[in-house]
């Protein structure tokens, strides 16, 4: 199920609704939505959690339900945790969109480990583009980001972590 | 119960990462720095989500319309199935990490065997988490690394946690009766199987971090079975209030 079986009617308005932490991606870029059918008129909408603990999930789901709601659909949200999320879901236009929004995107897994582990300077500060960039924390505003500080721009930024 | 080896084996599993994650949330505005502490409560916040899927699923076990906050919220102290390890109070910031990195360890292992379970929801748990917790791995070995080889007063610190926490660890390798008869249907890890690799990699960190490692070959149990310290009553009264008081509640 790594391609998400989505319904073309749907999609326009489940592209409508934004992550709740990072409003400017939308679930659908961000890859949490792993199928969205109707069946016997009613939209089943299957959902699943970026980590374990996102206290954004129950938000997805309620939004979800509302963004249908509002277009004459009724849905039922269903979370899974197979198979797990991983980063390379999130789409590119996604990744673009983090950028944009100052959240560097996620590095390959050996890259990112290279970085969190190994001091490597390989992040790119999403406002001054510099790789002169180093980890603050392991750990940033939300569990699925890593906090860094551009050095030649000294600007503060999240970097979010490569998840596979 | 139809399944009743199942749902205890399922709460020993769980209770492990919920009262671990209720001690790091007690961290909350209260770590050592910003970075640590918004860490600890990362971590807390990971363990709690875990500890969600696992509660869902035990809940559908048990049936008669119980629910994830009736097992989290309204047993008694003698009901909880984790071990002593994870009860052990924050102290001081050596402490938690050493508590931390001693149960990181464990659970890594453990989910690396979750993941060869005959029950799905259970491997499906087990490739979620175990994404999380080798960050949590990552986090607890450094510091273990970075402090226990550190100033004469951090490295101090730690030893002193070593030694007083290691009476806990024979404990993560003791089998309940449901252990047993999971293990026999090819649903539970058995972690008997996990010891030497724990103990090999502990010490390796151990090692580097210039902490020695204690010899005491006496080691703490009771808490799987449900007999604990005097900490965890005082977690459980802070855990519960709101249930205790506002029953059924909701946010």
């Amino acid at each position: 199920m790594t391609i998400p079986i989505i319904d073309k009617q749907l999609q326009l308005i489940l592209e409508q609704v934004s992550d709740p932490e990072i409003p400017v991606l939308s679930i659908m870029e961000m890859g949490v939505v792993r199928a969205a059918q109707i069946i016997n008129d009613i939209v089943e909408v299957v959902i699943t959690p970026t980590y374990s603990g996102c206290p954004a999930m129950d938000v997805i789901g309620d939004d979800i339900k509302k963004a249908l709601k509002d277009k004459g659909y009724e849905a039922k949200v269903k979370l899974v945790l197979s198979p797990a999320w991983t980063t390379d879901w999130i789409t590119e236009k996604g990744r673009k969109a983090l950028l944009d929004y100052g959240i560097a995107p996620p590095l390959e897994a050996d890259a990112d480990k290279d970085v969190l582990l190994g001091d490597k300077k390989l992040v790119c500060c999403p406002q001054c583009g510099s790789k002169n960039t180093k980890m603050i924390s392991q750990f940033g505003s939300t569990a699925c980001k890593a906090f860094f500080q551009c050095e030649d721009c000294l600007e503060p930024f999240d970097y979010f972590k490569c998840l596979k | 119960m139809k399944n009743e080896n199942l749902y205890n084996y399922i709460l020993g599993v769980a209770d492990n990462s919920l009262i671990l994650g209720q001690r790091l949330g007690e961290l909350c505005g209260h770590g050592p720095s910003l970075e640590t502490d918004i860490a600890c409560t990362n971590v807390s916040l990971d363990l709690f989500g875990q500890v969600r899927s696992y509660f869902q699923y035990a809940a559908e076990i048990a049936g008669e319309g119980k629910t994830e906050d009736d097992i989290a919220f309204l047993r008694r102290e003698r009901e909880y199935k984790n071990v002593l390890l994870v009860e052990q109070p924050n102290t001081d910031f050596g402490y938690t990490i050493v508590r931390q990195f001693l149960f990181d360890v464990y659970h890594l292992l453990f989910l690396e065997e979750m993941q060869k379970s005959q029950d799905k929801t259970l491997v499906a748990i087990a490739k979620k988490s175990i994404k999380e917790v080798s960050y949590h791995a990552r986090f607890s070995t450094d510091w273990v690394k970075r402090l226990g080889d550190g100033s004469e007063e951090s490295q101090q610190r730690i030893q002193k946690a070593v030694n007083s926490l290691w009476t806990y660890t024979d404990e993560l390798f003791h089998q309940t009766e449901a252990d047993k008869a999971m293990v026999e249907v090819g649903v539970a890890v058995d972690v008997t199987t996990l010891k030497d690799a724990y103990y090999t990699k502990v010490n390796s960190v151990l090692e580097i971090a210039t902490i020695d490692i204690p010899e005491s070959k006496w080691f703490q149990k009771g808490g799987k079975n449900g007999v604990h310290t005097e900490h965890l009553g005082y977690l459980l009264a802070d855990m519960q209030y709101m249930q205790r008081s506002y029953p059924g509640m909701e946010w």
